[in-house]
């Protein structure tokens, strides 16, 4: 698996870099269009996650400002403050809490008639240290119908453990990143995305277990370290498309197939409408549905400790579904309301999620049961965001 | 001689690993380059309704990309959820 990794990687990257010359290389003055920098802007959320025992909330605040006609300068600071009392960790450990601090900053630069981006993003928390370098380049062809995108991100993480200073892991992530959007008709748009993400590392969770047969009374269990593969490398492949409806309105779906070298498998479907009420008023609605197979190394419960060489039982390397209903609100004010500022937003978006898991059995379930009898596993969470955007 | 092995079909020698290194950026330039024997069948004037507002996959600035991570946390698959951009053409 490794040589073929390496070989896979390798590939990529040729490809990555030729594909960046080439589109490089075709825009040149005339066979594109003149690009244009994103707005200047502040952009502010409040997020909140509740459910299956976690407790997720926290502002994120980020401000854009162009510098002359060429460059435009951003900068995002996030955090998410976690309450936790999932399965997971009531099963082995004890409640906790913790935050975590991100903190983006990035520039985008016209060159010619291509956009150029480049962010650097380090995520912060005390067993977790994550930095993200990303290179993107974006250029509209063939009469400004078809717009092409080009994406590498490298990725270094550093893990460690709460109460075990001795511990330190490394952890290293690339994307490459392949996107085209194509007008079809002049009330229709599709898009085709593709990307392949290589990990390299410590790739388990060091708080997780799996729990395997007591080989003293075959009516409990006990558990074991996770033990997961050091390389995986994931394919993606997103087609989408969105029609206007002439109510002023549109309709927009995507599916997604996913695949690694882990042997999951997955589909992703998305439906959604947006409509529009009055000039200031925009109401939203959607399905989202999910559905993947298992890892090739997940039990939910193994007949003996160390009965194969990676062993998992993280509920998100089993199979489940899971189902999203969502609906939003936005309302605006355009130029006027207030000096020096264009527009005005504000937004409110609510997703509710149900998750059911095909053999991750609940421990924690109240009652008598014998190892791989107790209760299939499932929970529903609520996630809450509430946004207020300044354009000026 | 060298040494072949076959897999899934294909012969991954290093002369046909160069060879698929070659031809995969030579497709994707035909692919680009393919379009200007075509004339865009919907003009700048045809557009109004895809520059639309309600036509934007992405309405609610960093906030809408939220909901990307919540997923990416919960589920094992990841990416390809729309990098590029509107494509109309319209700014």
């Amino acid at each position: 698996m490794a040589v073929t990794d390496q070989w896979l990687r390798h590939t990529l990257a040729h490809c990555l870099m030729t594909g960046l010359l080439i589109a490089l290389t075709t825009m040149l003055p005339g066979t594109g269009r003149a690009a244009t920098l994103p707005v200047d802007a502040v952009d502010a959320f409040y997020h909140r996650y509740e459910g299956g025992g976690m407790t997720i909330d926290g502002p994120a605040i980020l401000v854009r400002k162009s510098a002359g006609n060429q460059a435009s300068f951003s900068g995002q600071y996030y955090v998410d403050s976690v309450s936790a009392a999932s399965v997971d960790v009531l099963a082995t450990a004890s409640p906790y809490t913790e935050e975590r601090t991100e903190y983006t900053v990035g520039l985008d630069y016209l060159q010619g008639s291509a956009l150029l981006t480049l962010n650097y993003t380090n995520s912060s928390e005390n067993d977790y240290e994550a930095n993200t370098l990303y290179f993107g380049v974006s250029q509209e062809f063939f009469g400004n119908m078809t717009t092409l995108t080009l994406g590498y991100a490298r990725g270094w993480d550093t893990v460690g453990e709460v109460g075990n200073s001795d511990f330190s892991a490394e952890a290293d992530r690339q994307n490459y990143q392949f996107g085209i959007s194509q007008v079809l008709t002049p009330n229709t748009i599709a898009g085709l995305d593709l990307e392949v993400v290589t990990d390299e590392g410590f790739l388990q969770n060091p708080y997780r277990q799996n729990r395997f047969i007591d080989p003293n009374d075959p009516t409990s269990f006990r558990y074991q370290a996770e033990r997961y593969p050091e390389t995986r490398t994931s394919f993606a492949a997103g087609i989408r498309a969105r029609a206007f409806l002439p109510w002023r309105a549109s309709v927009g779906a995507n599916y997604r197939y996913f695949t690694d070298t882990w042997g999951i498998n997955a589909h992703t479907v998305q439906l959604n409408y947006v409509h529009n009420l009055s000039p200031r008023l925009t109401v939203e609605g959607g399905i989202r549905y999910y559905s993947q197979g298992q890892t090739d190394f997940y039990s939910d419960l193994y007949d003996f400790q160390n009965s194969q060489t990676h062993l998992a039982r993280d509920k998100e390397m089993s199979s489940f579904t899971g189902t999203t209903l969502s609906a939003g609100i936005q309302y605006q004010w355009l130029q006027g309301v207030m000096p020096g500022v264009d527009r005005i937003q504000i937004g409110l978006l609510v997703d509710y999620m149900d998750f059911r898991y095909d053999n991750f059995r609940d421990v924690t379930a109240s009652g008598d049961f014998l190892p791989g009898q107790e209760p299939l596993y499932s929970f529903d969470a609520v996630v809450t965001r509430a946004s207020l955007l300044f354009e000026y | 001689m060298p040494q072949k092995r076959e897999q899934d079909g294909i012969y991954q020698t290093p002369q046909h690993r160069h060879r698929l290194m070659l031809i995969t950026p030579l497709l994707v330039m035909l692919m680009v380059s393919g379009c200007s024997s075509l004339e865009p069948w919907v003009m700048p004037y045809e557009r109004a309704n895809l520059a639309d507002p309600v036509m934007l996959e992405n309405r609610h600035g960093s906030a809408g990309a939220y909901i990307n991570h919540v997923h990416d946390a919960r589920e094992s698959a990841r990416g390809a959820v729309g990098s590029a951009g509107g494509g109309c053409g319209c700014n």
